[in-house]
């Protein structure tokens, strides 16, 4: 290929030049160009390295199907690894280098597997590496993985940076009546008959040119056309997006589009993001996104210097570039006269190889004129050259198949062998597509209802039928959304004078050749037939054994004709072979793209409870639980965690402890029948709950299993606060109104989550009751009298800050719950430290809370994880047998009653000086493997008892256990631990304490 | 991703919702038999075709809602309230 820019001519802007670098040689292009237009420009021909053989690879289209000009863009952090440089926009400073080679793609030292190419065949690696002869000894997928690593270093891709990304990308949502996909001929017609009726239409074009086809073709005509038309887009208000790629679409008018802003835009502008991921929600979409030139399987095919017909034609007109001197065209169709005639008017010497053996005369005829040779029944059959073609040996048809026809020399091979329209985006819609054997190629099929194809997406094949076709699905969208359109008949499919001839594969008898059909992934006609040879016949299987159609182009180059051989090795139509499932994206998707902002700090909320800065004022170190941040421990200068969570626990039995507990849940369940709601979903009696009082509560799902603990505070006849645990809370609301919604409708409740709206701190040892007295307006209000176990008040602290309490204890120790509404939550925990603080109390976090309540045996979400019976959690007794409840009935199943099922107990190591860890496995002594027989699920240092302690669950309770040594499987963290299982109630089992 | 169209919100992205399960089991008296409660608990039609789904809006109304959708195509053919007295309101605002 011997390229060069013209003077005149093409749609780039020659008063504006740009720098760019190439593998470290700065080059200049001009604006409107792209990476591969420059290159190309500048007479670079070697651009690539293929993935397995490691073949010189060059241009080989203008658009999306790129295979062999794969590059890597940009350094460092910034490092975009397989970028088409056919898609890459130029822009000023754009750095650019070949990749999958080394040192570089003129000099690769990996090119030496391509002498051993013949061994490399698909499935070789597996074959070989997974233990056939002579290898056996390397058999299993242990083996494999160690190969693996050393195979993939020598096939594959472009790097991607290792470094953070330093771009930002966004989310962004939209709405419109009408979607059109590509704005050529088809897509702009059809966004203006929308429009025109009425309609809200959004035009997506991935290329940074709106135009389509007009921007490929020649002369001053398509130019004026263009210009015309996109003055009307704009005139009539179409939203139109360019370098927007629609790369899916989904249910019920759902379209995923990836926007990409100019970099020059973005390197000017630091807070824009680098793309945009759009989800746009249509009423109708219209696809008009083109089809695609298909090239042919002939040897060494791959060669820099051959490229589909169509883009050469898209070099010289639109970019003013002849990509060759001495064209030949090799074709099976009609459309390849189009370029002939225009390349040979820019002055190369052109012969049009016309695999037909009866030549379209008028077509001939009109390219004549300009030089064109045109032979008939000839094909191309290999190509000779090497980093750059220098001859083409050619096969001629006999009526029964190809002969050598000898050789001519060249210096580029253009190929046409047909066209595949774009019918992925339908396709991602499940709709199936059709095989069309008069213009060999898949058809869209029938679409849903507000999916309408048009143009050459739709089979059509002439720009004034693609307009037509527009028109017509503009008038079906508008007419679909009530409004008024012309009637306008559809054009035929099609529209070629002369029928193609198929032509899938060149190959002469007796001749071995390297013709590639999916050059992307290096997969050959050879590697399609070895695949039907294995017994292969589905084109899922053959896909999967190949690789084809699985590189980043998708199979838009090679599908088809990966289908067409396997047709011929099963001798079935392609119709009968079938076509694999498209899937989006269309083209890759970034992954910061998907991620969007939701990374680093806001990958997920933080909640934080109204007391939060009043905690890390006072020394908290704070952990995560589920979304919230909660106090983890209040150290003291020079305490460790281990330290300050002991005293905390200590202090806290021995005089009173201060603990923020806003994250737990809090419902409002009010309503004339709200107790006999509570006393349906609550294991336990709730019917004859005073007002004043509150109760422990357990609810159970439907299949017996417990879903959440927590209690419930009777306010008044028909007012009841709720409270849940941190983890369940969510779900237990959305538990309460799908009951009351959907299966009690008839009772008449609300619920209302106020957990915002109150903040809760438990006042918590046997002083507690001071510190409230010393807080409250009316102290006698927290008298034993007023205020006993499970009692409630609501009252006012002191300053006239409204709080409710009730005196409900985790921790086994005499203590309240002190809620008030959020905004006073500063103002609260400053009243109760000033008053804890001089009766040596202190603040304690969420280790400490831990401790107290294994020590105590109270279960919490670790323990309720959804496999539970209440039997298990050895609550059984607040299982009401006096009253049916939600799942009182399926709990009683024979396997959720069973003795043997593992039961809440509680842990001693065997020597007391030892520890353990929580999460692992307890097993028998004599039985150290497997399942075991139960689990640990929280383990703390115990002050109370001096020592390490657990609670977990074990087969049949700690009935079943007593005086046998249980052994803590921890094989991979500590060494195994003997331990006793003891009661779950470790501490003060009698519970004299809470009762104060 | 698919629309619903809340009668009281309007069509809104399926991630405002989420599913329920099968909207047209009838859960029996607390107090019915186990069997009763096996098959309204266990026991679920695998459709293909049109199904009644329970959906709740959860990050909109929170109502909880009947939906009547193609299991094949994803085609919604009719939203409503689950709750029969607010769906009676819903048709008959006097």
């Amino acid at each position: 290929m011997t390229a060069r820019r013209l003077d005149a001519g093409g749609r780039i802007d020659r008063s504006h030049s740009l720098k760019f670098n190439w593998d470290g040689r700065l080059l200049r292009g001009f604006q409107g160009d792209t990476l591969a237009s420059a290159l190309m420009a500048n007479g670079e021909n070697l651009i690539g390295r293929s993935f397995k053989y490691h073949r010189p690879r060059g241009i080989m289209s203008a658009g999306v199907e790129e295979s062999g000009a794969l590059v890597t863009v940009g350094a460092g952090a910034k490092r975009d690894a397989n970028v088409k440089a056919t898609t890459c926009e130029l822009f000023d400073g754009l750095a650019a280098s070949g990749q999958n080679a080394w040192p570089n793609v003129r000099h690769d030292l990996g090119a030496v597997s391509n002498l051993f190419s013949r061994f490399l065949a698909a499935g070789f690696y597996y074959k070989t590496f997974m233990g056939l002869p002579p290898f056996e000894w390397g058999q299993g997928t242990g083996w494999w993985m160690k190969y693996e690593k050393i195979i993939r270093r020598a096939a594959g891709m472009g790097t991607a940076s290792r470094e953070p990304d330093p771009d930002a990308y966004e989310h962004a949502h939209a709405f419109c009546d009408v979607l059109v996909v590509g704005a050529g001929p088809a897509g702009i017609s059809a966004a203006l008959t929308a429009v025109w009726a009425g309609l809200d239409v959004v035009l997506v074009e991935q290329d940074f040119e709106p135009g389509g086809d007009y921007l490929n073709q020649a002369g001053p005509d398509a130019d004026a056309t263009r210009a015309k038309l996109l003055a009307e887009i704009v005139d009539a208000d179409v939203r139109v997006m360019t370098r927007t790629t629609a790369f899916g679409l989904y249910d019920h008018g759902v379209a995923g589009l990836l926007e990409r802003l100019p970099d020059q835009q973005i390197q000017n502008n630091k807070y824009l993001p680098r793309q945009r991921f759009w989800t746009l929600r249509a009423k109708q979409i219209i696809v008009a996104a083109g089809a695609l030139e298909r090239h042919i399987a002939f040897g060494n095919n791959d060669t820099p210097g051959v490229m589909t017909a169509a883009a050469a034609r898209t070099y010289l007109n639109r970019f003013g570039v002849l990509p060759g001197k001495q064209i030949i065209l090799s074709t099976n169709n009609d459309s390849a006269y189009g370029p002939a005639l225009d390349l040979a008017t820019a002055g190369a010497s052109v012969h049009l190889l016309d695999a037909r053996p009866d030549l379209p005369v008028d077509l001939v005829n009109t390219v004549a004129a300009s030089g064109v040779r045109v032979t008939s029944g000839t094909a191309a059959l290999k190509a000779v050259g090497g980093k750059q073609i220098t001859r083409l040996e050619t096969a001629a048809w006999t009526g029964t198949g190809w002969q050598s026809a000898g050789s001519e020399n060249c210096d580029l091979v253009l190929v046409s062998g047909g066209w595949s329209p774009v019918v992925n985006l339908a396709s991602h819609l499940s709709t199936k597509p059709v095989w069309d054997q008069d213009n060999c190629c898949f058809l869209p099929g029938e679409t849903a209802a507000h999916i309408h194809m048009a143009g050459s997406a739709a089979g059509i094949w002439q720009t004034r039928d693609c307009e037509t076709s527009g028109r017509v699905a503009g008038a079906a969208a508008a007419k679909a959304l009530g409004k008024t359109a012309p009637d306008i008949s559809k054009p035929e499919v099609g529209g070629w004078s002369h029928a193609i001839s198929p032509l899938y594969e060149v190959t002469v008898p007796g001749k071995k050749l390297k013709s590639f059909v999916d050059p992307q992934h290096d997969v050959t006609a050879d590697d399609v037939r070895l695949a039907h040879q294995e017994g292969f016949v589905s084109v899922e299987h053959l896909k999967r054994y190949t690789t084809l159609g699985m590189a980043t182009d998708q199979g838009k180059m090679g599908n088809v004709i990966g289908m067409a051989l396997m047709g011929e090795a099963l001798g079935k139509d392609i119709s009968d072979v079938g076509t694999t499932t498209f899937r989006p994206p269309y083209t890759p998707v970034s992954l910061g793209a998907l991620t969007g902002r939701n990374k680093g700090d806001h990958f997920r909320p933080l909640r934080r409870t109204p007391m939060d800065k009043w905690n890390l004022d006072n020394g908290a170190t704070m952990t995560e639980a589920g979304l919230w941040r909660r106090p983890w421990y209040f150290a003291r200068s020079g305490e460790t965690i281990k330290e300050a969570y002991i005293r905390e626990t200590t202090t806290t039995r021995h005089d009173v402890g201060l603990c923020d507990v806003t994250s737990l849940g809090k419902i409002a369940v009010q309503g004339p029948d709200a107790t006999e709601f509570l006393n349906r979903i609550y294991t336990n009696p709730f019917a004859k709950l005073p007002v004043g009082k509150a109760r422990y509560g357990i609810m159970l799902r439907d299949d017996g299993i417990v879903m959440d603990d927590g209690t419930t505070w009777r306010l008044s006849e028909t007012d009841y606060f709720m409270t849940t645990t941190t983890a369940h809370a969510a779900k237990v609301m959305v538990w309460l109104e799908e009951l009351l919604q959907m299966r009690w409708p008839d009772l008449k409740v609300h619920v209302t989550s106020v957990s915002e709206q109150w903040a809760g701190c438990a006042v918590v040892g046997p002083k507690s009751r001071a510190v409230l007295e010393a807080c409250v307006e009316d102290a006698a209000l927290v008298s034993n009298d007023n205020l006993p176990f499970m009692g409630v008040v609501e009252t006012r602290l002191k300053n006239g800050i409204p709080c409710r309490i009730a005196r409900i204890s985790f921790s086994g120790e005499m203590a309240s719950e002190v809620y008030v509404p959020s905004d006073y939550a500063p103002a609260m925990m400053d009243m109760l430290w000033q008053a804890a603080k001089p009766l040596g109390g202190c603040l304690y976090g969420m280790e400490a809370l831990g401790a107290l309540r294994i020590e105590k045996g109270h279960v919490t979400g670790t323990e309720l994880d959804g496999r539970v019976t209440i039997d298990d959690a050895g609550l059984g007794k607040m299982a009401s047998p006096n009253k049916h409840f939600i799942g009182s009935v399926l709990r009683q199943r024979p396997a959720m009653m069973a003795q043997n099922r593992p039961r809440l107990v509680g842990i001693f190591p065997k020597d007391r000086d030892q520890t353990f860890n929580a999460g692992t496995i307890l097993c028998r002594a004599d039985e150290v493997s497997g399942h075991g027989e139960g689990w640990i699920t929280g383990v703390t240092y115990s002050p109370a008892f001096g020592h390490w302690i657990g609670i977990g669950f074990i087969t049949g309770g700690y009935q079943a256990w007593e005086g046998q040594t249980v052994v803590v499987a921890d094989p991979v963290r500590r060494e195994n631990v003997d331990v006793e299982i003891v009661s779950p109630h470790m501490y003060d089992p009698e519970g004299g304490r809470h009762h104060g | 991703m698919i629309r619903i169209n809340c009668p009281y919100c309007g069509e809104r992205d399926h991630s405002e919702f989420t599913y329920g399960g099968d909207g047209s089991v009838k859960y029996p008296a607390l107090d019915a038999s186990m069997e009763d409660w096996l098959q309204a608990v266990f026991q679920r039609e695998n459709i293909r075709g049109v199904q009644t789904e329970s959906w709740h809006h959860v990050n909109g109304c929170r109502m909880w809602l009947l939906v009547e959708r193609d299991t094949m195509t994803h085609e919604i053919h009719s939203v409503r309230v689950a709750h029969p007295g607010l769906q009676q309101a819903l048709e008959d605002p006097s």
